[in-house]
Formats: C-alpha cells, structure tokens, sequence
C-alpha cells in the first residue's frame, strides 16, 4: 500500500509501458470510447482531413495515462487527473506514461498527492502532460 | 468566428445507462489487465457493487449522448477542423456497471489566440448517478482551427 508518509516531492511513481497501439485497439477503442470519427478508422479519411494518415484517439493515450494512476493507487483514491493533448499519436506508437511527484498537501481532511503525469511516444515525444491528484492513508 | 454569446449556455440534462458489457469492452480496448474491470467476483472483492468504470470512461458517456458534437454542429463548425485539445476529470464518486448517469452539460468559455486563427471553446459536463450522488466533472478544451 502506498502510504503519503512515505511520499517525497520529486519522487518518480512505477511507469506504465504500453504495447503498440494496433489498427485492432482504435477499431475497438472507436467503439467502446463511442468516438466514431472516421479519422482513427480510416486511412482515406484521415488524409482527407489533411492529416499524414490514421491518428489515435487523444483518449485512448489519456485512457493510458488513467492506466498509470490505478496501477499504482486504487480507483477510488483518484481524485481528478487532466491532460493537454500536444502531439497526435499514431498507429505503432508505444506509449509509456510517467508520473512525479509534485506537490503534498491535507485539504478537507484528506492527504492529498498533487503529480505531473506524462505520455510519451517511442521517440521521447511528448504526446499528453497533465496533472493528476490522489488521496493516501 | 465562435459567437461568444454561446458562453453560459446550458443544455437539457442527457442520460446514459452504464452496461456491465460497455465497461469491459471499453477496458479490454485500454489493454486493461486488471481483473476488477472485467470480472464481477473481483471487482466486489475490492469493494465496488460491481465492475468501476476505469478513470477516463466518462468521455466515452459524453461521447454515447453526443454532447461534444452537438454543440459543434450547433455552431456549424466541420469536425475535422475541430481537435480534442485539454480533458480533465474530477471525481467525487464511484461509478460502477449497472449505474444510470444523468449529465447536464455548460458552456464555460470561448476565446481565440493568434487573431482567431485558433479558437477554443471550454465546456463542462456534471455527472449525477440514479442515487443522487455527484460523481464526476468533465472540462474540455475543443479547438478549431481555422
């Protein structure tokens, strides 16, 4: 069990590497996500809208970087995450998402985490950096 | 150009019903491993009334009411110029497979950088459950580049 006495600012969570995203996941993201815009499907229609081919969904990077916070703490202790979307991801990508420690504080009766949260592609791309904050006994 | 009048606007609350089928499909396609996502017994172990819906699935239930492409469509603006620019969730309880969320969603802002050519519009989405608990906030960023 992650305990918040044990908790440094600074401090790196376990990462979170992801195998290629396949045609197979943004087909079935596509459908469990209810994002059906062509763009992640369909190669002709991603360069009809003038991108270099099939991108992935910025969601199911972000789904990653939820990944990243479960695996470390339980659900229930994510109190809010959040992510800017800088760079698209494509097909073949293998994300890894990291997360450090930024800040500690007690607010309305709860130790609180404060973390910088990353997604990265295979070339040390940013592809998403957001901030997430978790409860701790 | 975004008619900025459209900030504050809220919109007729929406409802979802979150099937046990969905969240399984929705963890299986994050390549979720954990057995509390797919398997009802270990899910109940860990405490839940039944599978959680993973951290980002609320997205998928604001994209299942359409709530992100109405208001696009409402200002005429053609989706492919429009991209998922920030998303962040803030949660307040748990969400679990069987749960029905009702969601109201508002405008929060609109503004423009490097003369209009990108315009970003801010909305919030509140998530309620058939308990009356509030479970989740979503805001997202859209922007369209013009």
């Amino acid at each position: 069990m992650v305990r918040f006495s044990d908790i440094n600012i600074g401090d790196a969570i376990p990462p979170l590497v992801k195998p290629a995203v396949s045609h197979l996941q943004l087909a079935l993201y596509a459908g469990a996500g209810a994002d059906h815009n062509p763009i992640h499907v369909d190669e002709e229609a991603a360069k009809a809208g003038g991108l270099p081919g099939i991108i992935a969904h910025g969601m199911l990077a972000m789904g990653f970087l939820g990944q990243l916070l479960t695996q470390w703490v339980p659900q229930r202790q994510i109190r809010g995450f959040s992510a800017r979307f800088v760079a698209m991801g494509f097909p073949g990508d293998v994300i890894t998402c990291t997360g450090k420690v930024a800040g500690k504080r007690e607010e309305g009766g709860e130790k609180l985490v404060d973390l910088e949260i990353a997604a990265q592609n295979q070339k040390g791309e940013n592809i998403q950096l957001g901030k997430a904050t978790v409860a701790l006994p | 150009m975004i008619d900025k009048s459209i900030v504050g606007k809220e919109y007729p609350p929406f409802t979802v019903e979150v099937e046990k089928r969905w969240v399984r499909s929705f963890a299986e396609a994050l390549g979720e491993s954990s057995p509390i996502y797919s398997d009802e017994a270990a899910a109940k172990a860990a405490g839940y009334r039944s599978l959680p819906a993973p951290p980002s699935f609320p997205f998928a239930i604001i994209m299942e009411a359409n709530q992100s492409f109405m208001i696009l469509d409402e200002l005429g603006i053609d989706k492919r110029r429009a991209m998922h620019a920030e998303q962040g969730f803030a949660w307040h309880a748990d969400l679990c497979a069987g749960d029905t969320v009702t969601g109201r969603q508002k405008v929060i802002d609109v503004y423009d950088k490097k003369n209009g050519a990108l315009e970003f519009l801010v909305t919030e989405i509140r998530l309620d459950n058939q308990r009356g608990e509030h479970v989740c906030d979503l805001r997202t960023t859209v922007v369209v580049r013009n």
